[in-house]
């Protein structure tokens, strides 16, 4: 074998060796994946088919990933980015302007009133049910929504979620407060009906 | 109180933010409801990913030669 052949076959080995391993760290991601995903979709069938797609890509163009850096940013960044491309999300009218105003406490005080004497703020949040965080969740316009899910459920800093998202960390930050806002009116809505 | 919460804050701020909550009372109920609400959107949210889903991912890696 010559010289260059054998630089060659040393080369596609190498390659073949990176590719499994970023397919399996990707592949132990998905849960964790998954869990974002879920909730920056309607339905449990939509996100699963956004997994699919999103693994589809991934491991097409795994070679513009930089090794050393946060893998489960870059999936998630494939996965809003063809979220975003399908036209998936359904846009509502933002008839969240009401209960946004309620303010804060809202949700809280909106909780204590259906008890007869004070809880404590942590037993407050006990009262609500598993199901109601899904239902709130859906109900908080895209935009918000997605920042809240990166930051709350997915864990991810101000910095990775700008980034995934491509817009500012100022904008993380305030649509990150008003997302979660329009969560407890949400919920206390829920609450009250 | 949200950077405070999302730990985003440097030293000196959450120093300031500390020394703020150990007078304020309000502050104080506010941070304690606002750690819960987060928690259990964390836990309530949780959703496992069917297996199905995981072994069809598995199928799509290249195939080892």
């Amino acid at each position: 074998m010559s010289e260059p052949t054998q630089t060659e076959a040393r080369r596609i080995a190498e390659e073949a060796r990176d590719r499994v391993r970023f397919e399996e760290e990707a592949l132990d991601l998905s849960d964790q994946v998954f869990r974002v995903a879920r909730h920056l979709v309607g339905s449990r069938e939509e996100a699963e088919d956004l997994m699919q797609e999103t693994y589809a890509r991934a491991f097409r163009s795994w070679r513009s990933f930089t090794p050393g850096t946060n893998l489960r940013a870059w999936l998630l960044r494939i996965l809003t980015n063809l979220n975003i491309d399908r036209g998936r999300r359904q846009q509502r009218a933002p008839q969240t302007t009401s209960i946004d105003e309620h303010g804060d406490y809202y949700l809280y005080n909106k909780l204590e009133d259906a008890e007869p004497k004070p809880l404590d703020e942590e037993r407050v949040i006990e009262r609500l049910s598993q199901g109601s965080i899904v239902d709130a969740l859906a109900h908080v316009p895209h935009d918000f929504r997605d920042v809240l899910v990166l930051v709350d459920i997915g864990d991810f800093s101000y910095a990775d979620t700008a980034q995934i998202l491509d817009i500012p960390i100022g904008t993380v930050m305030s649509r990150l407060h008003r997302a979660r806002r329009i969560l407890k009116g949400e919920l206390a809505e829920e609450v009250a009906s | 109180m949200q950077p405070y919460l999302d730990r985003v804050l440097d030293d000196e701020q959450v120093r300031e933010a500390e020394a703020h909550l150990d007078g304020c009372e309000y502050c104080r109920r506010r941070y304690r409801y606002e750690v819960s609400l987060r928690r259990y959107v964390r836990t309530a949210a949780a959703e496992k990913m069917p297996a199905e889903l995981k072994a069809k991912l598995a199928a799509m890696r290249t195939p080892l030669q």
